[in-house]
């Protein structure tokens, strides 16, 4: 029959639009603001509509997302700040629009290069958010951000960040990506035991 | 292994019969990693001719230059395959740089078109009695051509990154200081952008020239003008910043060119600067729907270079991934044309639905939804995180079929569709393959090619699935190809999601900056949108000195003209939303 394979479309947009007060109806007036809906909203078992309250609701970022990066301190009992940045330059070398900029400096009285970076630049309006720069970090130092409502209202002067802006503590980190934390913890545990019983070995045939 | 000396042995075999059959002509490439032959440029089309009737080598993939500058050369490289299937025969003409000119081969391989044009653009390569030899990517005003070795940037301190001044005395600075807007263009001597009109243009506008035979061609005596329709390039049909010409008698189109070029952004030369790894990021922003797939065939590009394979687990990690991108890609390409067609948004919206559960998982795995940068090479970036592979075991099992049935029921049988897309920018299965159209298109016209099966690579040769192929080759059976291929890829899945072994991810240790011995080699993979390849020359230091990319979405449109004359301008949207094209890939 001419015209049925309209109204068989008509019948399934008519389906979708039911669905989504069926959804409605089992969340009991619960679908929106609620975490443990939202879920089951994200997810392959979602029907109905997808919609989300955006900036009331927010899609639940997993643990890779990657958006700018950030360097991670580490505290030291007294409240010093200690860089975890070696100022080794990988990441400058492999960062593919070339937007990381290191200052290392020399130790004024042995002439060697200071580790900790004197200045570290990252130029967000060129950074392409690939992650390269922390996936080859050698010490952990620098790691991709979650946090993506980075809009300012002028972006001549806020979009070249330094040292102090890109800083964040090692709690942070490990508060966004607890899986790749505990993973690395476990690497470097394992990396200073191995270290230690080579010294031990050492000083004993010695 | 015995099947591999049989096979290595006929290869060579069938090597020394062309050395044979072209004596004096074509001789071996023998060059340390290079492969294929050398052949005459005056004896090109000849070669060329017999080849394809002889041998039975009638695609012509893919065309382009490399300038060799240390040698005073520049090389055009031809890729052709044969239709059924089988290895590359490549070949390519030497010529010297300060008057490279090479016959055209427009005349034997109608595909070759767009690709000699590119490569006249941005290399300078002169071909002889192309029809048609102007820019194509970049704009007629344009000084030089930029992927000659000697052409310079404005914008970049270096040759090659990474800069010097980054590290250790990183002397931070913004870009766009140092070359601010205006500055960042030369112009030839002379030039005047306020009094210059393109050349292409007037061209094009010539073609409303009075119309006055006596009898036209609407069969009545009545004079009439042909009038000329510019679609594009912000038009919300062409899918980005595309245009095109028509020139129209009443509402059929007499002629149509397609004008490409606004999203140019010369990607080979900011390849050819980066190291490789660097390169990976930026093959996502090609064609952008389909970033996982883009990686994989420059990782294969590379991999071949280095002579490394990745893991078995790798290799299942990959295909899923493609797959995966292959029925977000249809997804998305049946919902605009859709769209195309006047359903306005709706299918589209069912379709992107199901495309952001994809995108879920590509971000979970990647980090991103569409500028995944996943691959590297030897391996991927990370193993697939926990809980991924049962959200992707829901969805090939459970959710796509599902979805996609429900696609097919409404969409395939509906009125409008069928009314629209049979008949309508009919191709023809001689033409698809003339013109080098790709995946959906050429299958659609009822040639059987699939990379995936044709020249098998990764894991497929050892997976079951069928080439999809329709037979009418018009904008119908394009968009029932789609629907095939996602059925295809749903099978291909469900495999993958079964068998895939536990294990390493990388082969050696991934490295920031990998050794990449000299040589050439031309990766190609089965992308949603045709066959994409990446050809890349290494002379062994960190940046390759030639990185191009055969591009499916530029190439399809060589077919665009053919399939759109006679045919009303109505229809040309659909066509276009058929060929199902990308920007980014595009322009390039
Ligand atoms: S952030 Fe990591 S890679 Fe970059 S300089 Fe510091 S230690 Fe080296
Ligand atoms: S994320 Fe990529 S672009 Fe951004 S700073 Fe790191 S390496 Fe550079």
């Amino acid at each position: 029959m001419y015209g049925s394979g309209i109204i068989k479309g008509l019948r399934v947009t008519f389906r979708h639009f039911v669905e989504t007060y069926i959804d409605d109806i089992r969340w009991l007036g619960k679908r929106y603001y609620n975490d443990e809906a939202f879920k089951a909203r994200q997810g392959p078992k979602a029907t109905g509509i997808f919609t989300v309250q955006y900036p009331e609701e927010k899609l639940i970022i997993p643990e890779e997302f990657r958006f700018i990066p950030f360097l991670i301190y580490e505290e030291t009992e007294d409240g010093d700040r200690l860089d975890r940045c070696t100022s080794c330059g990988i990441c400058a070398k492999v960062c593919p629009p070339q937007c990381i900029w290191i200052v290392r400096s020399n130790d004024p009285d042995t002439g060697r290069p200071i580790p900790s970076p004197t200045e570290f630049f990252i130029d967000i309006d060129i950074c392409m958010n690939c992650g390269l720069c922390a996936e080859y970090c050698p010490f952990d130092a620098i790691k991709m951000d979650h946090d993506f409502e980075l809009a300012t209202y002028n972006r001549l002067d806020n979009h070249i960040l330094n040292k102090e802006k890109l800083s964040r503590p090692e709690a942070y980190y490990a508060s966004i990506r607890p899986q790749n934390y505990k993973l690395e913890q476990e690497a470097r545990a394992a990396k200073e035991a191995a270290k230690a019983e080579r010294k031990a070995k050492k000083t004993l045939e010695a | 292994m015995a099947e591999n000396a049989d096979l290595g042995e006929a290869q060579e075999q069938a090597e020394d019969q062309i050395v044979e059959k072209f004596k004096g002509v074509v001789s071996p490439d023998d060059r340390q990693g290079y492969e294929g032959y050398l052949v005459q440029a005056e004896h090109l089309i000849d070669f060329a001719e017999k080849i394809k009737d002889d041998l039975g080598y009638d695609y012509l993939s893919s065309v382009t230059g490399v300038d060799y500058l240390p040698d005073e050369m520049m090389e055009v490289v031809y890729h052709t395959y044969q239709s059924t299937g089988g290895p590359a025969l490549v070949f390519k003409v030497q010529v010297p740089r300060d008057n490279p000119e090479v016959p055209s081969l427009v005349s034997v391989y109608p595909g070759a078109d767009f690709q000699e044009r590119e490569a006249w653009d941005l290399l300078g390569i002169r071909f002889l009695d192309h029809p048609n030899l102007q820019r194509i990517l970049l704009w007629e005003g344009f000084e030089g051509h930029p992927l000659r070795k000697d052409w310079q940037e404005t914008f970049f301190e270096e040759e090659t990154k990474p800069f010097k001044n980054r590290w250790p005395e990183g002397q931070v600075y913004r870009i766009e200081d140092n070359v601010p807007l205006g500055k960042n263009v030369t112009f030839p001597e002379g030039f005047n952008a306020e009094q210059w009109t393109p050349e292409a243009d007037k061209l094009i506008y010539a073609g409303t020239a009075k119309f006055s035979e006596t009898s036209g061609s609407n069969g009545r005596n009545l004079e009439t003008d042909y009038v000329v329709v510019n679609l594009g390039p912000q038009h919300p049909s062409t899918h980005g910043v595309f245009r095109m010409v028509a020139t129209l008698d009443g509402e059929s189109i007499v002629d149509l060119q397609p004008v490409v070029g606004y999203l140019h952004r010369n990607h080979e030369k900011i390849g050819e600067r980066n190291t490789y790894i660097m390169n990976m990021p930026y093959t996502d922003r090609l064609d952008y729907i389909c970033s996982m797939s883009n990686n994989f065939g420059y990782a294969l590009a590379v991999e071949k270079l280095m002579g490394i394979k990745p893991p078995e687990r790798t290799e299942y990690i990959r295909v899923m991934m493609a797959e995966l991108t292959r029925v977000v890609n249809h997804l998305w390409a049946i919902g605009f044309l859709l769209n195309d067609l006047g359903a306005f948004f709706t299918p589209a919206l069912y379709a992107i639905n199901e495309r952001e559960l994809v995108l879920d998982v590509f971000e979970a795995v990647a980090g991103s939804r569409m500028m995944c940068n996943y691959l590297r090479f030897g391996g991927v970036a990370r193993d697939l995180p926990e809980g991924v592979l049962e959200i992707i075991d829901e969805l090939v099992n459970e959710r796509l079929p599902r979805r996609v049935e429900e696609l097919e029921v409404y969409l395939s049988d509906n009125e409008i569709v069928r009314a629209r897309g049979i008949g309508v920018g009919v191709l023809s299965a001689e033409d698809a393959i003339a013109y080098t159209t790709g995946g959906p298109i050429l299958r659609a016209s009822g040639v059987p090619y699939d990379v995936r099966r044709a020249d098998p690579y990764s894991i497929y040769d050892r997976l079951d699935f069928d080439v999809a192929v329709r037979y009418n080759g018009d904008v119908y059976d394009r968009y029932l190809i789609r629907i095939d291929e996602i059925w295809e890829s749903i099978k291909i899945l469900k495999q993958v999601v079964r068998d895939i072994p536990e294990g390493e991810i990388q082969t050696g240790k991934s490295q920031y900056q990998v050794r990449v011995p000299a040589g050439e080699a031309y990766g190609r993979v089965e992308n949603p949108k045709g066959e994409l390849g990446f050809y890349v020359v290494s002379d062994g230091k960190p940046n390759p000195w030639r990185y191009h990319i055969r591009a499916p979405s530029f190439i399809n449109l060589t077919a665009l003209e053919k399939m759109c004359k006679g045919q009303k301008i109505a229809d040309a949207v659909a066509i276009l939303g058929s060929i199902d094209i990308v920007l980014g890939e595009t322009d390039r």
